[in-house]
């Protein structure tokens, strides 16, 4: 607190030196949560500084305190019930005045939130209000910083969104959020923030939400805008590649305190703490399995600096001659949306179009894809979650389409799903023993202390104790549940598990973990996994076969090291591209300001897209020739 | 949540040692911290207890003694709230007028609560015709002013104490069902609940070990709320001559007695209705209660 104690002496004016370059300068800041039970100290002496025209991430695994610092800088931290405890933050405002954030007043404060520091969040969708067009919420933020009129204000956000490049700007300005797609979203939230030309831009995971053709697009779109305006950029994020991307200086953040603070390019290639270190080896990444044809385990480091405990071996559960154990033949799954004076079907979307493919047993086949691609609906219609119109799901030579539901209950016992989210996936009234305990309750496999002994077995197995079986989810962490999820999934001995998005929601050390863990599981008893997942550098750990998925077709599937290597569809190659690289030295070099939307899977009545068998280039390497959305060839 | 950096070391590290968290434990948690909830349980834990011991606690005889001497004589040692028209003694039929209220308001939203909770149940989950025709029927029973409604049929079946049970518990039907239905359409889209779908769970097992215990919370909260409610129009029907009938010692057929000598003797009129008023607000801040302890939003501060 002696810093507040300098400011309180009358003439504060002189200590508040900040060199000319330098927009923020944070001191030993700490911010604590109090509730009635106890106090948490958030962020614990966190020194930082960014200058003009320069990117400073900040990285960290969830509960790391990196938005809390972001938020303390906004001084929005204490509407949370935060208190700033320690520290100062000396910022240079765009008059050039040197003030400490810590201690500026609610007035002074909201002067500069919008003006002088801007923030963009996570989520497009919450972050702008519904019931006001775009262009008027523009415009409301440039009339409240800079006193313009109505019409100067709209002239104005005119010139934003030119600024942001959203093709035909002047539609936009009179659109509402839900008539905007979500990149379209982070858009006008970025022409919102730049608005008024701040001299601070606070990114709190701005991408995160977004699928990653966007991405690559919004990241590029903010590093050409810091270099239009020079301002200073703080990245919040926890994705190690998106780092690599666009930091030029990293700062990384554990239980909150900085562990390392560092220039990108070194801090990747030498990383000095133990935690950034076991934290990079378990992000994954693109082309890290260039030259191999199966699956691997990542070589996590340990905490204690301890070796990788061993090289993994490379995942050989594939027999060469098996016969498929499921097969999916022109698979369709449509859904009606309704609308009219009589509720009649006047549009479909079309989520899945005659897709095929086979699984064999052992091998893990992924499907990616964009958000809207119909993967996650491909997973869902083969456990009959969702109907599906026409096709055939042969599973053992018997059509699942088909069976009776009794015959079919039956069936599901050898196709298990793991959802993506942890936190959703578990019933909060039931204890962790129960929900696991569950499957083998309602096919009749096992009850009382068997069905105990079992769920012991899988919670060992899982890496977790049997004294565990008895609480209830929401004492574990995501990660820890996420292997509660997993080890009812394996209760009955599927022969197929569907894995969506299983590892999208964790953080990236809990998300090698849990990878290692699935693969460790498949050598072990031998199981198929379906992996829908949009991460490809996840993808080309995990598996041995990849089909992409577009506008509910899959455009190309073959082995993971063909599709990988030498990908034919240009969609492939698109979606490849898009990847950020968890390594500065291969940081994509400048390229076109591209602003394709994806397009979108809802066609009239009538209105059948074409599908055509896909054509082969490779041993067991299948492309799609015909023309599909915005590919046309 | 609980600590990423302990579980890079070992996922089994954290959450043993400490003692296992059941939502009932947390719900006591958060409960003891609302004074006023407490305080309204323990009243209406003492007047339950009190009902439960009427007959062998009572004073007087709260049909059958007369004292002729004290007609309309106000509080008292003897008779601690004084003697009504007839001379019976106020305090022991308030205390046996406990029994009937907390009997008819009890019984009435219990077999409401479960005809509305089933119906909700089905609704939600089936939709469809079920669904369109359940909430139909609601929005009728619903069109009608509680006490209209069961006026309505009071005056169908006949006044008597088990009708007036049966008419209140039809017009807390629609409101349990409406409630019920919705919270059922919520979860039977949560993930969980496709979860256990996906393992191959048959819909009864879903809607009883699932859905149900996901409802039963807000069906706590309202059921407590319906308490002060159903004893209020239980009450009224009594007080209009439809429920119980003299010389039964229901509070709204007491004041009813007591209307003829209102300005010679307000206190006959004054004690039931205070034991109407504190035991209808005692469920309803006891509802409150409960609310907040049950619905995890409202911990945050």
């Amino acid at each position: 607190m002696t810093s507040s104690a300098t400011l309180i002496a009358p003439a504060p004016a002189p200590t508040l030196h900040l060199s000319d370059d330098r927009v923020l300068a944070v001191d030993g800041l700490s911010v604590s949560f109090s509730t009635s039970e106890r106090t948490v100290s958030a962020v614990r002496d966190v020194s930082f500084h960014v200058d003009r025209g320069e990117t400073l991430a900040i990285v960290g695994e969830s509960g790391s305190g990196k938005s809390v610092t972001s938020l303390a800088m906004m001084r929005l931290v204490e509407h949370g019930g935060g208190r700033i405890d320690a520290g100062r933050m000396l910022f240079r405002r765009r008059s050039g005045a040197v003030l400490d954030l810590a201690t500026a007043g609610p007035r002074t404060m909201r002067a500069i939130r919008g003006a002088d520091i801007a923030m963009i969040f996570q989520e497009p969708m919450t972050s702008l209000n519904p019931v006001f067009t775009a262009g008027e919420q523009i415009a409301e933020s440039i009339r409240v910083h800079q006193g313009k009129g109505m019409a100067e204000a709209r002239a104005e956000a005119l010139r934003m969104l030119d600024l942001v490049r959203i093709p035909e700007a002047r539609s936009v300005l009179d659109r509402y959020p839900h008539q905007l797609s979500g990149g379209m979203r982070q858009r006008v939230m970025i022409a919102m923030a730049l608005s008024c030309k701040p001299s601070l831009l606070i990114a709190d995971e701005p991408t995160t939400a977004l699928d990653v053709t966007i991405q690559a697009q919004i990241l590029q779109l903010i590093r050409a805008l810091q270099d239009e305006m020079q301002m200073g950029v703080v990245f919040i994020t926890h994705d190690m590649g998106v780092v690599a991307e666009v930091a030029d200086r990293v700062l990384v953040m554990c239980r909150g305190e900085k562990v390392e603070e560092g220039a990108s390019a070194g801090l990747f290639a030498t990383p000095q703490h133990s935690y950034t270190r076991a934290l990079l080896s378990a992000v994954p990444r693109l082309g890290a399995m260039a030259g191999t044809d199966l699956p691997r385990e990542f070589a996590l480091l340990r905490m204690d600096g301890e070796a990788p405990v061993k090289e993994a071996a490379p995942q050989a559960t594939v027999k060469p001659d098996a016969a498929p154990i499921l097969r999916v033949k022109d698979l369709v799954t449509r859904f009606d949306i309704r609308g009219g004076l009589f509720n009649r079907v006047t549009r479909r979307v079309h989520a899945v179009e005659k897709a095929s493919f086979d699984l064999y047993p052992g091998e893990t086949l992924s499907l990616v894809g964009e958000s809207g691609c119909g993967k996650s609906t491909t997973g869902r219609s083969l456990l009959r979650l969702v109907e599906s119109q026409s096709g055939a799901i042969e599973f053992d030579g018997r059509n699942i389409r088909e069976l009776p539901p009794s015959a079919f209950r039956d069936l599901r016992r050898n196709i298990q799903f793991i959802f993506q989210d942890p936190f959703a996936s578990l019933d909060p009234r039931l204890t962790v023993g129960y929900s696991i305990m569950e499957p083998l309750l309602v096919h009749g496999v096992a009850k009382g202390e068997a069905a105990r002994q079992r769920v012991h077995w899988l919670l060992e197995r899982v890496g977790l104790t049997p004294a565990h079986a008895q609480r209830y989810p929401h004492e574990f962490s995501g990660g820890q549940r996420q292997r509660i999820a997993i080890a009812r999934a394996l209760a009955l001995n599927p022969k197929v598990v569907i894995a969506d998005e299983s590892v999208s929601a964790l953080d990236v050390s809990i998300q090698a973990q849990i990878v290692n863990l699935l693969l460790e599981l498949q050598r072990e008893l031998g199981m198929a996994y379906l992996f829908i997942s949009h991460d490809m550098a996840v993808v080309e750990r995990v598996s041995h076969r990849v089909a992409v998925m577009y506008l509910g077709q899959i455009v190309e599937i073959g082995p993971r090291r063909a599709i990988f290597e030498n990908p034919q569809h240009p969609y492939t190659r698109k979606l490849m591209a898009a990847v950020p690289v968890a390594d500065p030295a291969r940081r994509h070099l400048r390229r076109e300001l591209v602003t394709d939307e994806l397009p979108s899977p809802v066609r009239a009545l009538g209105d059948e897209p074409t599908v055509e068998p896909l054509v082969e280039v490779g041993p067991g390497h299948f492309v799609a020739r015909h023309p599909i959305g915005a590919f046309g060839r | 949540m609980t600590d990423t950096a302990t579980e890079l070391v070992s996922p089994a590290s954290a959450t043993t040692g400490e003692a296992v968290r059941t939502p009932l434990r947390e719900f006591w948690r958060r409960f003891r911290r609302q004074p006023v909830a407490l305080a309204a349980l323990t009243f209406v834990a003492l007047l339950t207890l009190l009902a439960v011991l009427a007959p062998w606690i009572v004073p007087f005889d709260p049909e059958n003694y007369f004292d002729y001497d004290q007609l309309n004589a106000g509080p008292s040692w003897s008779h601690w709230l004084g003697v009504d028209p007839l001379g019976r003694d106020i305090f022991s039929r308030i205390l046996m007028g406990a029994r009937i209220s907390l009997a008819t308001g009890l019984a009435s939203v219990a077999l409401g609560g479960l005809v509305g909770t089933t119906l909700g149940l089905l609704a939600g989950y089936y939709e469809g015709w079920w669904d369109r025709i359940v909430m139909r029927i609601c929005d009728v029973l619903f069109a009608f002013p509680g006490i209209l409604l069961a006026l309505g049929i009071v005056a169908i079946l006949g006044g008597s104490l088990f009708n007036v049970v049966v008419a209140v518990s039809v017009f807390s039907v629609p409101a349990f069902a409406r409630l019920v239905r919705g919270n059922t359409l919520v979860l039977k889209r949560m993930t969980y609940v496709e979860a256990v779908k996906s393992i191959g769970a048959s819909d009864w097992t879903i809607l009883v070990r699932h859905i149900l215990p996901g409802t039963v919370s807000s069906i706590v909260v309202y059921f407590t709320m319906r308490l002060g409610t159903s004893i209020i129009t239980a009450a009224s029907l009594s007080f209009l001559g439809l429920g119980a009938q003299p010389p039964t010692p229901e509070w709204g057929a007491m004041l009813n007695d007591a209307r003829a000598d209102m300005v010679n003797a307000p206190h006959v009129a004054l004690f039931p209705s205070l034991a109407i008023f504190f035991t209808v607000l005692a469920f309803n801040l006891l509802g409150d209660g409960l609310r907040d302890a049950l619905d995890p939003k409202i911990d945050r501060k």
